[in-house]
This record gives C-alpha cells, sequence and structure tokens, in this order.
C-alpha cells in the first residue's frame, strides 16, 4: 500500500516536474530576497519619459550574494573570471593564494574584506589536497565580508600549458628591448614584457 | 474534334480581319495592352509577372540575410553568455546607483553599424534621450559618446553639439577585449566624467532584447558616496592591498571596470542585433510570400479571364457563321 503510494507520488513529482520545465515558473523562495531595481531611478525616470519602460540595470540580472554570516564560514567561495569565459563560478574551496602587487597573498574563509590589485603571477586554488595553479596577467581580486572571494583577470592560463622555450625567448627579446629603448614609452612596455616572462619563468620553476 | 475544327475555323476568321495588325502570334497580340482581334480589350499579365520576379527575389534575399544572422548569432552568443561573469564582481563590489547624482555625466549608447535590424537602434537613442533629460539640470552637463553609424545618424537630428565622440566600424574584425580596452582607454582620456552610463541592448533570447543601463563612477565619485553612505557606505571596510593610495587603487579599478563592462554591453548588443536582424528578416521573407500569393491569384485570375474571353470571341463569331 505504502509502496503504491509512493509510486503515485514520485509519478505526480516528476508529471509535475515535466511541466514546471515546460513552463518556468521559480518557487517562491529561489526568487532574489533583495530589491532587483533601483526604486529612486525608477520613478525619476518616470516622471521624465512617462511612456518609455525604465531601462534594467544590473542588478536586475546577478543573483544576489549571501550575506555576512555571523560565525567563520568553514568553505571560502571562489569566482574566477576572465572577459572569455568564467573559470570557476562558485566554487568552495578551502583557500586561494591570489599574485597581489605587495606579493603572495593568501585567502582563508573569514578572511577580512579586501581589495587587492593583482600583478602578473600564479594564482592557485587549494580544494582539499588538489591544487590548481593558472598564471593570470593582472586584474584585481575582492575579498568580501561573507567569504566570497572574486578574481577578475585580464587572461589566465593553467600553469601546464605554458610552452617553456617561448618564455625563454621572450624574456631574451624583452631584456633586450629594453636596454635599446629610447623614450619612455618603449622602457615601460619593455619593462612589463620583461616583468611578465619573469613571473612566467617563476610560475614554470615554482 | 468539331471544337477543334470550330477552333480552326475561328482563328481564320480572326486573323483575316486582323491584317492592318502587326505581324505578332495572335496570342501575344491577345496578351499585349492593346486592342485585341474584333476589337476587344484584354489585360495585361506583363506587369503583375514583373511584380511577382521582383517580389520572389526579395524574399530569397531576405530569407538568405536571415540565414546569415542566425549562423552568425550561434557563435557571438556563446562569447556573451561566456562574457556575463566578467561585470558581476565589480556590482557586488560597488554596487548599482543608476540614480546617482553628480555633475558630469557621459552617455555611452552602443548601436550598430547596419541597418535592416528592426528596432533596437530606435530603442537606444529613444532610452538615451530619456536619461540625458533625466541627467540634465542646472550646473549639470551630459555628453553623448556613441559608438556605431546608426545612433550617431539619429542623435545628430537634435543633439550635434552633445555628441563629442563617434566610433563606428567597431565590428570589423571579430570583438575581442584588447579592441575594447583599447577604445575605452580613449574614450576615459577625452572625457571628463563623474559618472559614465552605457546603454545597450542586453540579449534575453532570440526574440527579446531589453534596453539595459550600467553605471560606471568615477574613483573621485565613489569616494564622496561611500562617505555619504548607503549601497557604498561598506566600501570603507575594505582593505586596499597594493598600489601606492587608496586613490590610485581606485583609479585602476574604475577603469578596468570601465573595460569589462563595456565589452560585456558591445558582445550583448552586437548579440541583440542579429537577433533582431533575424526576427526583421524572418517576417520580411514571410511578407514577400503572402504578397506572392496574392499577386499570383490576381496573375491566374487575369490569365483565365483573357482565354474566357478569347474563347467566347471565336465561339460568338462561329455561332454567328454557321447559326
Amino acid at each position: 500500500m505504502s509502496r503504491q503510494a509512493s509510486r503515485l507520488v514520485t509519478r505526480a513529482l516528476s508529471g509535475g516536474g515535466h511541466r514546471s520545465t515546460a513552463s518556468f515558473r521559480p518557487f517562491s523562495t529561489d526568487l532574489p530576497a533583495a530589491p532587483s531595481e533601483d526604486t529612486a531611478f525608477v520613478e525619476a525616470w518616470r516622471k521624465v519619459a512617462p511612456n518609455i519602460d525604465p531601462p534594467k540595470t544590473p542588478l536586475a540580472f546577478m543573483k544576489p550574494r549571501p550575506p555576512t554570516p555571523s560565525s567563520i564560514p568553514s568553505k571560502l567561495t571562489v569566482n574566477f573570471v576572465i572577459p572569455y569565459q568564467s573559470e570557476i563560478s562558485n566554487k568552495e574551496v578551502d583557500m586561494v593564494i591570489v599574485p597581489a602587487t605587495t606579493g603572495q597573498m593568501g585567502v582563508l574563509p573569514g578572511h577580512v574584506a579586501t581589495i587587492a590589485e593583482l600583478k602578473p603571477g600564479v594564482l592557485s586554488v587549494h580544494e582539499g589536497n588538489e591544487v590548481t595553479k593558472y598564471f593570470v596577467s593582472s586584474g584585481f581580486a575582492f575579498v568580501h565580508a561573507n567569504s566570497v572571494t572574486d578574481i577578475v583577470a585580464v587572461e589566465a592560463v593553467p600553469v601546464d600549458r605554458i610552452d617553456p622555450s617561448l618564455v625563454q625567448k621572450g624574456l631574451a627579446d624583452f631584456t633586450q628591448k629594453l636596454n635599446s629603448a629610447t623614450t619612455d614609452l618603449e622602457k615601460a612596455e619593455a619593462q612589463i614584457g620583461v616583468d611578465v616572462h619573469s613571473a612566467l619563468n617563476a610560475a614554470l620553476s615554482g | 474534334m468539331a471544337m477543334a475544327a470550330l477552333r480552326r475555323e475561328g482563328r481564320r476568321l480572326l486573323l483575316s480581319p486582323v491584317s492592318y495588325n502587326s505581324p505578332v502570334a495572335a496570342r501575344s497580340a491577345i496578351l499585349s495592352d492593346e486592342l485585341g482581334p474584333m476589337g476587344a480589350r484584354s489585360v495585361s499579365t506583363q506587369a503583375v509577372r514583373n511584380r511577382m520576379k521582383s517580389v520572389k527575389n526579395i524574399q530569397k534575399i531576405t530569407k538568405a540575410m536571415k540565414m546569415v544572422a542566425a549562423s552568425k548569432l550561434r557563435a557571438v552568443q556563446v562569447r556573451t553568455e561566456n562574457s556575463r561573469g566578467i561585470w558581476q564582481p565589480f556590482t557586488a563590489l560597488l554596487g548599482d546607483n543608476p540614480s546617482v547624482d553628480v555633475k558630469k555625466n557621459v552617455i555611452v549608447a552602443i548601436t550598430s553599424d547596419k541597418g535592416l535590424c528592426g528596432g533596437i537602434n530606435s530603442t537606444s537613442v529613444k532610452v538615451s534621450k530619456a536619461l540625458y533629460k533625466l541627467t540634465s539640470g542646472p550646473e549639470k552637463e551630459t555628453k553623448y559618446v556613441v559608438l556605431g553609424e546608426k545612433g550617431k545618424v539619429q542623435l545628430v537630428r537634435d543633439s550635434k553639439n552633445s555628441i563629442e565622440m563617434n566610433i563606428t566600424e567597431l565590428q570589423k574584425n571579430p570583438l575581442n577585449y584588447t579592441q575594447v580596452s583599447v577604445l575605452a582607454d580613449d574614450i576615459l582620456k577625452n572625457m571628463e566624467y563623474d559618472a559614465l552610463r552605457i546603454i545597450y541592448n542586453k540579449f534575453q533570447s532570440v526574440v527579446s532584447f531589453l534596453p539595459t543601463v550600467s553605471t560606471i563612477l568615477s574613483p573621485e565619485t565613489v569616494e564622496k558616496e561611500s562617505e555619504a553612505g548607503g549601497k557604498l557606505g561598506s566600501l570603507d571596510f575594505y582593505e586596499i592591498e597594493g598600489g601606492d593610495t587608496k586613490a590610485e587603487v581606485l583609479q585602476n579599478l574604475a577603469e578596468f571596470q570601465f573595460s569589462c563592462v563595456l565589452f560585456n554591453a558591445v558582445l550583448e548588443n552586437a548579440c541583440s542585433e542579429l537577433g533582431a536582424r533575424m526576427s526583421a528578416m524572418d517576417s520580411s521573407s514571410r511578407n514577400a510570400g503572402e504578397m506572392l500569393d496574392r499577386l499570383t491569384l490576381t496573375y491566374n485570375r487575369t490569365r483565365q479571364a483573357s482565354i474566357t474571353t478569347e474563347l467566347i470571341e471565336i465561339i460568338s463569331g462561329a455561332s454567328a457563321l454557321t447559326g
């Protein structure tokens, strides 16, 4: 009797689930709790242009972030994005080490809120026993109070995809350009090239 | 058998009094726009046939344009969805303040270079003009930076003096971050701003595009707003690592934010343009098809009417002789 009942229930559930995927209606618990639009903006808009719908703002398209918990959480949530894709999104990890301009910075759950500017270097993500290393060109890292870390970089490659011979060649080229540079602009560009390639070298060896 | 004989007799009767006509085939004499034999008038089908040919060509062209837009859309859509993560960290950190009240506003309107893409450029321009009205006031100044030819053409008509920069041929090479960051650098160098507002059409689906405005504040405005409290009030709690001063880091942050948000906006607008072009060309080819159906009916009716007239003349002529 109870087996029949459970079978009927699962059939009803699967039927309901199938129907809900056809016509997407979110449950009330899934809807964002925070307001998805700026009411002051909408009101000001309606006064100026009542016939046109107000445009959307990025808040409407973003999932709201979790609030600051009262105790230190056990895991860190990491988002690592580059312009061409989101490498890591909402992954729970133990620690990340970011190459800030002031040196390698380790971020653990409960880290104080920080805005860090990044220099070319190795970003490593520690999850349990596995470590994933990426070489990032530069960017920013934000650590929020709710133990969510956002890392935005311009370019990132996994360290095992770097070609050592090209790194050496690049380093030699840019060192030579730096020595023969005349204008400030050329010097700055050559210096940047030398910095990046030395960091690549360090990433390969370290 | 009898009908054939009647027809032959009728034609012989028809041809003899027609000797004053130019010696063209009887058929085309009937179908052209002049007096047929026995003085009977026939409607021309030539004009309708020409119209049908041109409508069919238009249908083929618009169908081809739709296919091209669909194939390009597939590629750009993938890149757009991948780039959606890049602006979220900035909004998570700095919040979203479209109603911020500043003196110098710059409106960056993103439009397309090519036409035949439905109404998306007009909606962007309408939203830009409304935003201009919203942000204008005493002691405030608002300027436009227009990306794309279509936006410039529409804005130049009444706001010619407010357009500072116009950038066209953005999509000559496939869109990439390097190109957009150079463009962002250009804009930041040439414009003084307290707040930048980027207007673009966000790609929801192939048939739905939402006009969206993203606001980016200059570092000084960020400082002012964080002191004033509100959404940016919690910015003070963040420790700054790197750089010499907080101002320098905030400056770099603002520039980086602008280039990232602009990259995403340009991709979304390109996607919306292709989607809008697809649906515009689709409805165009459907309209052309309907027009072709109507024209075909008219053509057949005209043709059958002229054949009937010819038959009536033949038969009445023959029956006048025999009966």
